[in-house]
């Protein structure tokens, strides 16, 4: 097959580079969810106990996720003062992207535990911590893995847009197959965005699995 | 910076001739209401049938999941290297990026329309088959109007994307507003390439806006989200 020999002619000239864009790609779409979550969840947790806040907090994000990624990777210089081709705006972007989905995911999460679970925990003696953390967070775990499945998988799908502006990664492959006019290069490049998607979304599903061991087998929506 | 961008919009000649904003915002809205209207057309009948039947559900989250993952940058160029050749030489680009754009409106619209035609509650289904309505009659004159808000906010969801998507478009040198992008960082020219950012951020949410209100309008007293389960729309790649 044609296809098969120019995509094992095209590693064996350009394996290494190739190597360190699909390095470049899996952390310019992990960083920034792994960032988006943690800033996600005091939002999305002020958007759940502060009423009045969940409409403002909600519409701002639905505005942040209506920019095109490809407009965001452009304007953020401007505003960050960075060059055009540094990775820090595709994180920033990436990152504000993630932040304005888990929000909403963190704030319906923790709505979503059952107040009879709340009430236990105070009758416990359990504090406003020690709650959110041991009890409530956990409990909203599989409806926030499930909204960082979304945000990973379609990070890997934005990442290489960005090939457009330059910034090093996967998508760097469509750009170099229409130059070259060769579909080895494309054909390579969407098969791994599409397993690096794979396998993102797996890890998530297992790292639910391990920290939320009381939830049965296979229960994961 | 900010004042040479203000500056590059501001500027009237920027606004006229054919390679002005508003040219470009025709092309711009030219191709992405094509792309959701030829989705619309492929995916309303579908999500209709399937949510009506039963049939088929699979479809619905299977295309909706895979599309997520798919670069759209990359199938958009495999598409050009490999169906252009075929075509006549004013569609060499214009084909596969419209199948390109299709593709992403198919999975919102067919997501809404199935969801909202399976939800509709079974109480006015038996009501409209204990009135004597065919299958058929049923689907297009209960469960349809009774879907609409849904189905408005997958046409939403898809506007959207598309638009968002149809400024990578002009890396295959067609137009939209893109092509301020794509020019501008070939020019080194950032204030152009901010710019036409701008127009397309600015364009996206106009559009999401008016279609909240069109959400809102067929929607009396009917919360505006959709049914658990449904996932929020996914970033507007592009």
């Amino acid at each position: 097959m044609s296809l098969w020999n120019g995509i094992v002619d095209y590693l064996q000239l350009y394996g290494d580079k190739t190597l360190s864009q699909a390095g470049w790609h899996a952390l310019l779409s992990a960083v920034p969810v792994i960032l988006g979550l943690v800033i996600a969840i005091p939002i999305g947790w002020v958007a759940f106990r502060v009423r009045w806040t969940y409409p403002p907090l909600i519409s701002l994000s639905g505005v942040l996720y209506t920019i095109p990624s490809l407009a965001l990777f452009v304007l953020l210089p401007g505003i960050l003062h960075t060059q055009i081709l540094d990775p820090i705006n595709v994180f920033v972007a990436l990152t504000a992207y993630t932040v304005a989905l888990l929000v909403r995911v963190v704030a319906d999460g923790l709505a979503s535990v059952p107040d009879e679970v709340r009430q236990s925990a105070l009758a416990m003696g359990f504090n406003g911590w020690q709650r959110f953390f041991k009890v409530e967070l956990p409990v909203a775990l599989p409806v926030i893995a499930a909204g960082l499945r979304v945000a990973v998988v379609s990070n890997v799908s934005l990442v290489s847009v960005a090939a457009l502006i330059g910034v090093p990664q996967l998508g760097q492959l469509f750009t170099t197959g229409f130059q070259l006019d060769s579909t080895a290069p494309i054909v390579l490049g969407i098969v791994a965005c599409v397993v690096m998607a794979l396998c993102f979304d797996a890890i998530i599903l297992l790292l639910l699995r391990v920290v939320t061991p009381w939830r049965s087998a296979g229960a994961s929506r | 910076m900010i004042g040479s961008v203000g500056a590059w919009l501001s500027d009237p000649a920027n606004w006229q001739g054919p390679e002005g904003i508003v040219a470009r915002l025709n092309e711009h809205l030219a191709y992405s209401l094509l792309a959701v209207l030829i989705a619309g057309l492929i995916a309303f009948p579908l999500g209709v049938f399937i949510g009506h039947t039963g049939k088929g559900t699979f479809i619905v989250a299977g295309t909706a999941n895979a599309l997520r993952a798919l670069p759209t940058l990359g199938l958009l160029i495999l598409l050009v290297l490999t169906i252009a050749n075929a075509m006549p030489a004013a569609l060499t680009y214009r084909v596969p990026a419209m199948i390109v754009l299709v593709l992403l409106g198919i999975p919102p619209i067919l997501s809404g329309t199935y969801a909202g035609v399976a939800n509709v509650d079974p109480a006015v289904r038996d009501a409209a088959y204990g009135m004597g309505m065919t299958s058929g009659v049923v689907a297009w004159r209960v469960e349809v109007p009774v879907a609409v808000p849904l189905i408005i906010g997958g046409v939403r969801s898809a506007l959207l994307q598309v638009i968002a998507t149809t400024t990578v478009i002009a890396y295959v040198s067609l137009g939209g507003f893109g092509r301020y992008v794509i020019d501008g960082l070939k020019q080194q020219d950032y204030p152009q390439m901010a710019g036409g950012s701008v127009l397309v951020a600015v364009l996206a949410i106009v559009v999401d806006v008016l279609m909240a209100g069109v959400q809102r309008l067929t929607s009396p007293g009917r919360p505006l989200r959709a049914p658990r389960g449904q996932l929020r729309r996914q970033p507007a790649s592009g």
